[in-house]
């Protein structure tokens, strides 16, 4: 951009217009992390107390010592861990041979994978809490995460990733008369991690915020993750203001600031799982 | 034992895909296929299923819920226009080199990254009779009193439409972004040096070379409007009055709360009709475009 009046003065109007949208896009955080930072005065008012005065961490000592908080956290850090760590091995393995791999049924099994993307998920939700009581999975950690291993969106990314991994590395593989699950581990696997990496950051950022299926199909609410106890207390609580929102910005923090660190693997991987 | 080579990889490669395949099998083909067949039984889970053919259907047409169900559902396809414009909007703002841009696509990304029980709570308060919005939009004069947007029998829909719009922004300005960059600059330049305004070209050559994206985007933006449900059960549960009560919501309570997992599958064969209809015309209105579009 050049340095003229005029040039400038476009400058600021396009900076300008950025920080009024980041503001509407964040004010919300910013309010409820104040509404989490402060113990008196009414929360609700007009004009609202937007001041920094009289700060303090009393909410999150006492959401974090008076309410399952701690447990909701452990919740979500299981769900999500094991979650995401079977859905790379179980999404790993399946994009290989549909990557690299040539035998009958290819295609049929690769336009019914793709098929599923136009398949009505909330009839799912109904038929899969049926299938959960009958294998007797229902109220486990396990029932949560189980539908939701093999990812669609995981196994597209990882086979985009296996193709473009160089023939030659493969053939030189074989001729040292490595197996096929060899070739894999050994050659394919670490040469596919920026691609593992991203599908790890996706998968846990939706166990750690899903909260339909596992209302849906936890009947303890001790057992539920995060996302899901939050709503809950915020139904049992709702009076205390302050609280909720300290759990609020609990549940949130991780989140945001996971994410800020691995922007670029999350702008990749929107764009390599919607554009195809 | 001897395989022959061919058959030997063919084995293979199926043990590779066996954990996936089953898992699919069962979670996402066979919901569908039971689910259907589910549409035409009466099931409450404690007893088994009862053959009722039709009549589920016919009650439906009958029920007075689903009409407001559907119909609520039906609106909420409103926000699709809405969101896709202001995106592409975005994009083309954030689409440029410039100092610390990088910050503010990150700002504007934060809301989809946020689970939607905190996002309900949040936006809440926002729409507290005293909270930010109300202080807001009487500051800038549109109300001379505060309202209650969360129970407000008209209103409420729309204002939940507003927090899909907020969270789901940055969600499509990624999606269009790599559009843009996926678009030769040529076109652009070419116009400009004949002198086109940039609101033409933003018509005339952006939006037009945008189509596959916009297709697509709103393809997945419609399909979440007809079935949404989350921003609804975190703010209002589909009150006041019914009056935010979509197809998702009756299905989640008449398959969990009322346990009538028959009639609930009934609803859900229908919504995934209005769906398909709702996508089929989503292709025939936006099915020209691209490059091809020359």
């Amino acid at each position: 951009m050049r340095a003229t009046g005029a040039g400038r003065g476009r400058l600021f109007v396009l900076y300008a217009l950025l920080a009024a949208l980041a503001v509407f896009t964040t004010f919300p955080f910013f309010w409820t992390l104040l509404i989490s930072l402060k113990t008196s005065g009414p929360i609700f008012a007009i004009p609202p107390d937007l001041s920094l005065r009289g700060l303090s961490a009393a909410n999150y000592a006492g959401v974090w010592n008076t309410l399952p908080l701690p447990r909701y956290v452990l919740n979500s850090l299981y769900i999500s861990v094991v979650g995401v760590g079977l859905t790379l091995v179980i999404c790993s393995l399946a994009a290989y041979p549909l990557a690299r791999m040539q035998f009958p049924g290819k295609n049929i099994v690769f336009y019914a994978i793709i098929a599923t993307l136009m398949l009505p998920e909330h009839i799912g939700l109904i038929v899969n809490f049926v299938t959960m009581i009958k294998l007797r999975l229902v109220d486990t950690y396990t029932s949560v995460f189980l539908p939701s291993l093999a990812s669609i969106f995981g196994i597209f990314l990882l086979r985009q990733a296996y193709l473009s991994v160089p023939q030659e590395l493969e053939d030189a593989a074989r001729i040292d008369g490595a197996s096929d699950f060899v070739i894999w581990r050994r050659v394919m696997l670490p040469l596919i991690t920026p691609a593992l990496a991203t599908l790890a950051i996706f998968q846990f950022v939706a166990f750690w915020n899903s909260f339909l299926w596992p209302i849906i199909i936890l009947k303890t609410p001790d057992k539920y993750p995060l996302a899901a106890g939050l709503l809950y207390l915020r139904g049992l609580f709702a009076h205390n203001t302050r609280y909720i929102a300290a759990g609020t910005v609990i549940a949130t923090l991780p989140i945001v600031v996971a994410f800020l660190f691995t922007q670029r693997y999350f702008m990749r991987g929107i764009t390599a799982g919607a554009i195809r | 034992m001897t395989l022959s080579r061919r058959a030997r990889s063919t084995l293979i490669a199926y043990l590779f895909l066996l954990p996936a395949l089953t898992l699919l099998a069962v979670f996402t083909f066979y919901p569908v296929i039971y689910g259907t067949v589910l549409s035409l039984f009466s099931y409450d889970i404690i007893n088994p299923p009862r053959y009722v053919g039709l009549e589920q259907f016919h009650k439906l047409l009958r029920d007075r819920y689903f009409w407001i169900a559907l119909t609520n559902s039906a609106k909420y396809v409103l926000v699709v226009p809405v969101i896709q414009l202001c995106s592409i909007l975005l994009a083309v703002l954030v689409n440029r080199k410039l100092r610390g841009i990088q910050a503010f696509r990150a700002a504007y990304y934060i809301p989809v990254v946020t689970s939607w029980p905190v996002v309900g709570i949040m936006w809440t308060w926002m729409y507290d009779q005293a909270g930010i919005v109300n202080w807001v939009l009487r500051g800038l004069g549109a109300l001379d009193r505060p309202l209650s947007w969360l129970s407000h029998p008209t209103l409420t829909l729309y204002a939940v439409m507003f927090v899909t719009l907020w969270k789901g922004l940055g969600w499509y300005m990624v999606i269009y972004l790599a559009g843009l960059q996926s678009i030769p600059t040529e076109y652009e330049e070419a116009a400009g040096i004949d002198g086109a305004s940039r609101a033409r070209i933003f018509w005339h050559i952006t939006v037009p070379l945008l189509r596959p994206y916009v297709l697509l985007a709103s393809l997945i933006s419609t399909m979440a409007a007809v079935k949404v449900f989350e921003e609804i059960y975190v703010m209002t549960r589909g009150g006041p009055f019914f009056s935010t009560y979509t197809m998702f919501m009756y299905i989640f309570d008449e398959a969990f709360q009322e346990l009538n997992m028959g009639y609930a599958a009934a609803l859900a064969v229908v919504l995934a009709a209005v769906i398909l209809v709702f996508s089929v015309l989503n292709f025939r209105v936006f099915r020209r475009g691209g490059l091809e579009y020359y």
